[in-house]
């Protein structure tokens, strides 16, 4: 069997990956380098319980070094602390859901927070701490699903954007490139926002918005007991190099085309990051800031993901992962996997992630929410 | 959240306000470029404000920024009210320019340009980010003049990471200006122009010049400067290059060069070259062309901004900076080891970062240990933004001022391509460090609180997926909207 994947995010490599495994020829095309878009730009968090992948995001991630051969630097578990009534209020509630739920989260009070997290202040509220998820390195990560699905004979043509299909017979049987022609048997497209465009060109209509984060890091701060710590409207993580790495707040829709996002610049919102950050961690205050980044990530209109096979063309499968897609890619991969090779995803049921959920949706759906972007 | 309103309350659209300074010019380097084009534009009418990073918190120096001071300045830049005096002292026209009405703030960076563009249409107007030692704020303009100058351009060999070894604009810095050079005896690597400038200068101030390496055969810059320093019998080792700095607890206490000769020094002056200050124009989106006659990569044309001085790139003399340099990074790069380090912040070697390995706290595997820059040149060009991810030479606390060309001359090198075919690592806003607490907007507009969400705010999103689609997903999106972690 042999499966072009359209992308080479972390979607895509984990999907590819996951192929190779199971003896797939798999060839990757991507339009630059991979994880160049959001996969290699975001907070690389782990933590999805509100994901049918939860389980299996779980199960995976701490044997990703292991199964990839190549460090991610996979840390465990996640502490939130806050610094407002109102913060805790809304911690305290995602601590009783998840326990529902049997994820267990423990309440902190504000001096086992403050204890837990030598970095924060006396105007630390309390908190909770996962005892599941974690984070990741998403940059060391994409590579490190390229370099394992090289080792497993998997090949990927970087500098390659993927300019349209052929099809025959209810199946694409050609995928495109600027770098040639690519016969297949099936195709994953995991192209992120130029996911609508590529789409279109068979027939189906995926309905996204495309949006542009920020994040800022620090100079290494002392090093945290644990590394995931986040809150006050913030996500994001101490490395284990020690920097501090967080985004969170407003988000700019933007328009992409065909060729990608023309630039991915940072705002003054850098300053508005920097004051939360010196909010819930006081102690590294005087830390300084010495980068900031940007990174484009696509959102269905329920900003939920759509993984799922096509039923025309059939042999197309389609993943857009919104705002969770880095730390479900062990998860998302495996489901790939099974929606091109199975048909159906063998371990969870994700039928609720269907494209077919937004049959009929309104065409100014964008703008009757105000995702359109800015003239 | 979104009431399908037509309105995105969690969008960043009007939330950032007017600037809360405006200026019809701000310039940004006080040195005689920049003090030329404020003058010019004053007593026009026009608002003018001129800004200098100089003089730059005594800590800051410490990691090299702006310049390559390598830890050899005197406690006397320590004392604040002192560096701005000397400053005044030796900018004359700085008090002119005050007199002729425009606004001069030193000790005041720019760290940010912000300009509605591809990916960006939120601002209300175009502004520059600027902080001193205890606050940031930003500043609307009509026209921006870039003065930013050139910085110091350090090539690595064994032992150039410790104290003592530092850039030739820096020396000068410390000589000319502050007066606070702490060494006694310098050994100058490079002849041409800015070697044999900052030379002179420091015989004239009274510190011992000990010598000039030159890896080519000839000293390289204008005869005249060549002979008044062979009239002052000071040393160039030509056809040489410094094969390492001996160090002991107050950094370099001496040089062995290539041929074998060991010079006695407690500082070693790297004058390869300097290079255009361009970080605030490439941060902003700004082209960049390579321009070896005029120092390495200069700002293209930008709308409402203009470059002068030495950041528009060096004078045209008809002299190839770039392949001098590449010939200075071939030499050293041939003298060094591969555990000589590359990036100081990060303690890059140069093997780990030919060998494109993950830094000392993570395992290397045998896939890992057996990956490579050549196996990464198979998957396609080199990307030095991409090797900087992987190997963090470059990400450090002095933001790549120390690396960035290096490794850029580095990766040339080892992949066979001329210098300029792979593009060197981008320059990201702030430009300098700044701290969380003097950076972040404590005034901030009530509109940006409101609207702050740590996500999308797009209440669906988080709902557990076995209650999509019942009751209780309602009672969860009253909860926790806003506030769920990714
Ligand atoms: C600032 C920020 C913070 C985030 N934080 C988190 C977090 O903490 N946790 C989390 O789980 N997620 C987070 N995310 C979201 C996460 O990054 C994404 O969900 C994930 O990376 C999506 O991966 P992907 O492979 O699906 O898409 P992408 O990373 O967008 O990859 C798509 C790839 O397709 C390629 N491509 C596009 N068009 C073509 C074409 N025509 N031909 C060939 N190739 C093409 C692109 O070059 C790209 O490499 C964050 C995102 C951002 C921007």
């Amino acid at each position: 069997m042999k499966v072009v994947v359209v992308g080479g995010g972390v979607t895509g490599l984990s999907a590819a990956w996951w192929m190779a495994r199971s003896g797939v020829h798999v060839t990757v095309l991507d339009k630059f380098i991979v994880g160049w878009e959001a996969s290699g730009r975001n907070g690389g968090g782990a933590s999805h319980y509100q994901s049918p992948l939860f389980e299996e995001e779980q199960r995976m991630w701490p044997q990703m070094d292991a199964l990839l051969g190549y460090p991610t630097e996979h840390q465990k578990e996640r502490i939130v602390i806050a610094v407002t009534e109102r913060q805790l209020g809304q911690y305290h509630y995602i601590a009783k859901m998840n326990n529902e739920m049997g994820h267990r989260v423990d309440l902190l009070d504000a001096k086992q927070a403050q204890t837990a997290v030598p970095l924060a202040g006396e105007n630390c509220l309390g908190g909770m701490q996962y005892r599941f998820g974690g984070h990741a390195n998403p940059q060391r990560t994409v590579q490190a699903y390229a370099w394992a699905l090289q080792d497993l004979g998997g090949r990927i043509v970087q500098h390659s954007p993927v300019t349209g299909f052929k099809t025959q017979g209810g199946k694409v049987t050609v995928v495109e490139s600027a770098t040639g022609r690519y016969e297949c048997d099936a195709v994953v497209v995991a192209a992120g926002p130029q996911i609508s465009g590529l789409m279109a060109q068979l027939g189906v209509d995926v309905p996204l918005a495309a949006a542009r984060a920020e994040m800022i890091v620090t100079e290494p701060a002392p090093m945290m007991p644990l590394g995931g710590v986040d809150g006050n409207g913030l996500y994001g993580r101490q490395t284990m190099r020690g920097n501090l790495a967080y985004g969170g707040g407003p988000h700019e829709w933007i328009d992409v085309d065909a060729t990608g996002p023309a630039a991915r610049p940072t705002s003054p919102l850098t300053r508005n990051l920097a004051r939360r950050v010196a909010e819930l961690l006081p102690k590294a205050a005087h830390l300084s800031v010495i980068r900031s980044w940007a990174g484009v990530i696509e959102n269905t209109p329920d900003g939920r993901p759509i993984i799922d096979r096509m039923r025309d063309p059939e042999n197309v499968v389609v993943a857009t992962m919104s705002g969770v897609g880095f730390g479900l890619s062990p998860a998302s991969g495996h489901a790939i996997r099974d929606l091109a090779i199975e048909g159906h995803c063998t371990f969870t049921d994700i039928g609720k992630l269907s494209l077919s959920r937004f049959d009929g949706i309104a065409p100014d759906w964008r703008a009757q929410r105000g995702w359109l972007a800015a003239a | 959240m979104h009431a399908n309103n037509g309105i995105d309350e969690s969008a960043i659209n009007g939330r950032f306000p007017a600037p809360s300074q405006r200026y019809d010019l701000v310039v940004i380097g006080a040195g005689p470029a920049g003090i030329a084009a404020a003058m010019a534009s004053s007593g026009k009418g026009k608002s003018v404000l001129l800004i200098d990073e100089h003089p730059v918190p005594g800590a800051m120096m410490g990691n090299d920024v702006p310049l390559m001071f390598g830890g050899r300045m005197t406690t006397a830049t320590l004392n604040p009210e002192r560096m701005v005096e000397t400053v005044f002292v030796t900018e004359p026209a700085l008090e002119a320019a005050m007199e002729a009405g425009v606004e001069v703030l030193l000790g005041t960076c720019a760290w940010g340009v912000y300009r509605n563009g591809p990916g960006m249409a939120a601002l209300p107007e175009r502004v520059v980010g600027l902080a001193d030692a205890s606050r940031a704020w930003m500043v609307g303009f009509d026209h921006l003049v870039m003065a930013t100058g050139a910085r110091d351009l350090a090539i690595g060999f064994p032992g150039w990471n410790q104290p003592g070894v530092m850039g030739a604009a820096a020396l000068t810095m410390l000589l000319a200006r502050y007066e606070a050079f702490a060494g006694k005896r310098v050994l100058f690597i490079g002849s041409h122009d800015l070697a044999l400038e900052t030379a002179l200068l420091a015989r004239d101030k009274g510190i011992d010049v000990a010598g000039l390496v030159e890896v080519r055969g000839c000293p390289q810059g204008r005869a005249e400067l060549v002979s008044a320093l062979e009239q002052a019998q000071i040393p160039f080792f030509l056809n040489d290059a410094i094969a390492e700095a001996k160090g002991g607890l107050d950094g370099v206490s001496g040089a062995v060069l290539r041929s074998g000769a060991a010079i006695d020094c407690d500082t070693i002056c790297l004058a390869f070259g300097t290079v255009p200050a361009i970080e605030l124009v490439d941060a902003m989106g700004g082209a960049r062309t390579l321009d070896g006659m005029r120092g390495g990569y200069v700002p293209g044309i930008e709308e409402g901004v203009s470059f002068v001085g030495d950041c528009a790139g060096l004078a045209d003399t008809g002299f190839d900076h770039v392949a001098y340099r590449m010939d200075w990074a071939q030499a050293l790069g041939a003298l060094s080891k591969p555990d000589t380090i590359v990036c100081q912040c990060e303690e890059v070697t140069r093997a780990d970062l030919i060998g494109v390995q993950p830094p000392n706290y993570l395992s290397r595997p045998d896939p890992m240990a057996a990956r490579s820059l050549e196996s990464l040149l198979g998957d396609g060009p080199a990307n030095q933004d991409q090797i900087k991810r992987l190997t963090r030479a470059g990400m450090g606390v002095c933001q790549g001022r120390r690396c960035r060309d290096q490794v850029a001359m580095i990766l040339a090198l080892e992949s066979n391509k001329p210098f300029g075919t792979i593009p060197l690592a981008s320059h990201r806003a702030p430009v300098r460090p700044i701290p969380l607490k003097v950076l972040a907007d404590w005034d901030e507009d009530p509109t940006m609180r409101a609207g702050w969400d740590v996500w999308f705010g797009i209440p669906t999103q988080w709902t557990p997926y076995r209650d999509i689609g019942t009751p209780r997903e309602k009672v969860h999106q009253d909860m926790i909207s806003g506030n769920m972690s990714l």
